[in-house]
């Protein structure tokens, strides 16, 4: 049995470590090649001229300092509002779904939610830009905010849902059981259990706010920029070392926010 | 001397799924300080019974009255009635004093107050140096005795504990038996178990409700259910018996003649309703039969020894009868005295004790 498990065992394939390593490669070295450039004193991104932190300074002091603050803000705010509320919404879905026994259309409504993450972004770009153009909607920030809003709900779901799904149903009726109210079981009992779902599917709608480019570009405003915007259009002039910076710091953000959701689910002692 | 109230009146509750009916009429009493034991196989209905008390499933038809007050259109949460859940339920997120204290916290009590009764629950079920634990990092014993802890804690006026030991190890299920039987005897607090083992429900009881597909087959004390069981149901559920198939012959003096297959007579009790030619049944207890080399004064059945089992404290031995079917006879051990075990393939004669064969109908 033993050398049974020794031969299942995916190490053993020949070419694993090979595969695993042209796999790290591809994901990561785009990413290392642009977090080093970010600390080139030169001025070209070609060569490399020495460690400096120039470029991180001309980020916030540089000529385009105030355009970058602008839209980074812009993007925060966003980020966080269409977060804040997709995950609320998610939250009442998952309950619901997950709550409401086994319905009709159950699936079809499961497959709703779902689908944008199936549906190519320019789809739904065109979609939402079409759409806020026949109710006679201004573009500018807000429309950020709902298309923001609208896109990140399956994102914010998925995480929700799955640790909903975890959460044994005879737990609230215990709790009622114990003369709790409806609302003090959501409030004591299931809220408190779905915490670290609800925590993940805040982070990664937040994340998906924060980068994305398509939509924001479609149904955002004239001279209005989030950060992927403003940094495309100062790419289309010439990729300066700057970028390189900036970028740094987004994947920095993200890489904040990938280590609170894991400490977040590894304290939960729950399960 | 004025009678007690009962603390829970059944009255021709029903419950129906869409077209399927789960329970059929059921109408029973539970009374003040007693441990209730609802039995019967899978599916019988018995813990959609609890679950009606309890309020988690609606009442189709009929009232349920706890010590007097209506309850069957009440939410679970104003119920005074706390339930023990099979698979226990404990907050996963709560530490095991917090579990307890829960139900006290919801009806009101401060938080310290809470805290405080929570810790006596938990030293009278031997947990309270586990106070800070959560569920997760208990054993399934403990786990079951947090769960009996958080339910007695508001102390309700009906405990429901629904299979509770059924997860546990055979040992530590006996323990759990005897420790919930003088629980509830401390607490004085009327429970009510449901199981469908027959031998956890006779250990406990003070009565027991026998129930099949949707029905009360029988009430009353666990000796009661065993010694007069009042159907075929009930007879083969509760313990080892042997069911005889047999014709009445002839009803004189309370005794009723009845015919084997066979030919061979008995002389039973006579049973309201069974006159000469009804086709009945007899049940007899393996253990208040006997073998014998030849036969005695009281009622013999003649067959040959198939095989003797030793099951410790006794031995079963398998008899084929001349009639055909098979029975089983139970010989303590201790009391075999001089006899001598009966080798397969010996032609004996098995004794009935006085009074042990019982009439049956369908």
């Amino acid at each position: 049995m033993a050398g049974l498990s020794v031969k299942l065992d995916v190490r053993s394939y020949s070419g694993f470590k090979a595969v695993t390593f042209l796999c790290l490669i591809i994901l990561y070295a785009p990413l290392l090649v642009v977090t080093i450039y970010s600390f080139n004193a030169s001025n070209s991104i070609a060569s490399w001229d020495g460690f400096s932190v120039h470029w991180y300074v001309d980020v916030f002091t540089g000529p385009e300092s105030a355009k970058f603050k602008r839209a980074a803000w812009n993007s925060f705010a966003i980020a966080l509002i269409a977060a804040t509320v997709s995950t609320m919404i998610a939250t009442l879905a998952a309950t619901g779904m997950i709550r409401a026994g086994k319905f009709k259309l159950r699936t079809l409504s499961f497959g709703l939610i779902s689908l944008p993450l199936m549906v190519p972004e320019i789809v739904t770009a065109v979609a939402t830009l079409i759409f806020f153009n026949a109710i006679g909607f201004e573009r500018g920030f807000a429309t950020i905010i709902f298309a923001h809003i609208a896109f990140c709900i399956p994102f914010a779901y998925l995480p929700i849902a799955a640790r909903m799904q975890g959460i044994d149903e005879t737990v609230e009726q215990a709790a009622l059981d114990l003369y709790a109210t409806r609302q003090q079981v959501f409030t004591r009992i299931l809220l408190p259990l779905m915490t670290p779902g609800i925590i993940s599917g805040f982070l990664l709608a937040f994340i998906v706010s924060l980068d994305d480019f398509i939509i924001t570009n479609f149904v955002k405003g004239a001279g209005v920029e989030t950060l992927p915007t403003a940094i495309f259009g100062a790419v289309k002039q010439g990729i300066k070392p700057n970028i390189m910076a900036i970028s740094t710091l987004l994947l920095s953000v993200s890489v904040v926010m990938v280590t609170i959701s894991y400490f977040v689910s590894k304290t939960d002692k729950t399960t | 001397m004025e009678q007690r109230e009962n603390a829970i009146d059944i009255r021709s509750a029903v419950k129906r799924y869409g077209s399927f009916t789960a329970l059929k009429e059921i109408s029973l009493s539970i009374r003040d300080n007693e441990f209730f034991t609802l039995l019967g196989p899978s599916g019988c209905g018995k813990t959609t019974l609890l679950r009606m008390i309890a309020g988690f499933e609606a009442v189709s038809e009929g009232s349920i009255y706890l010590f007097g007050e209506e309850i069957e259109n009440l939410p679970p949460n104003r119920r005074p009635v706390n339930t023990v859940f099979q698979n226990y339920a404990l907050f996963p997120h709560l530490n095991v004093l917090d579990n307890v204290a829960f139900g006290l916290e919801m009806k009101g009590r401060s938080k310290l107050e809470a805290r405080e009764k929570a810790g006596l629950m938990l030293e009278l079920v031997q947990l309270i140096d586990f106070s800070a634990r959560r569920p997760s990092q208990l054993s399934g014993g403990q786990q079951q005795r947090v769960a009996l802890a958080r339910a007695l804690a508001p102390q309700p006026k009906v405990l429901l504990l629904d299979e509770p030991l059924s997860a546990l190890d055979l040992k530590l299920r006996k323990t759990m038996q005897l420790e919930l039987k003088h629980l509830q005897r401390e607490t004085g607090i009327t429970f009510i178990f449901v199981t469908h083992d027959q031998e956890e429900a006779l250990t406990m009881s003070d009565r027991i409700a026998v129930m099949s597909s949707g029905q009360l087959q029988q009430l009353g004390s666990p000796r009661d259910i065993y010694e007069t069981p009042c159907n075929m149901f009930v007879a083969d559920f509760i313990g080892d018996t042997n069911l005889l198939d047999v014709q009445v012959d002839a009803v004189k003096d309370g005794q009723a003649v009845c015919r084997l297959a066979g030919g061979h007579q008995l002389n039973c009790e006579q049973v309201e309703g069974v006159g000469p030619g009804a086709k009945v049944h007899v049940c007899l207890r393996p253990e208040r039969t006997f073998i014998s080399e030849k036969p005695t004064e009281t009622e013999n059945l003649q067959g040959r020894v198939v095989e003797n089992i030793f099951i410790g404290t006794d031995i079963t031995t398998l008899v084929e009868l001349v009639e055909g079917p098979g029975f089983t006879v139970r010989t303590s051990n201790s009391d075999r005295g001089s006899q001598g075990i009966f080798e397969p393939g010996s032609d004996v004669f098995i004794n009935l004790e006085p009074g042990a064969a019982r009439l049956l109908m369908d």
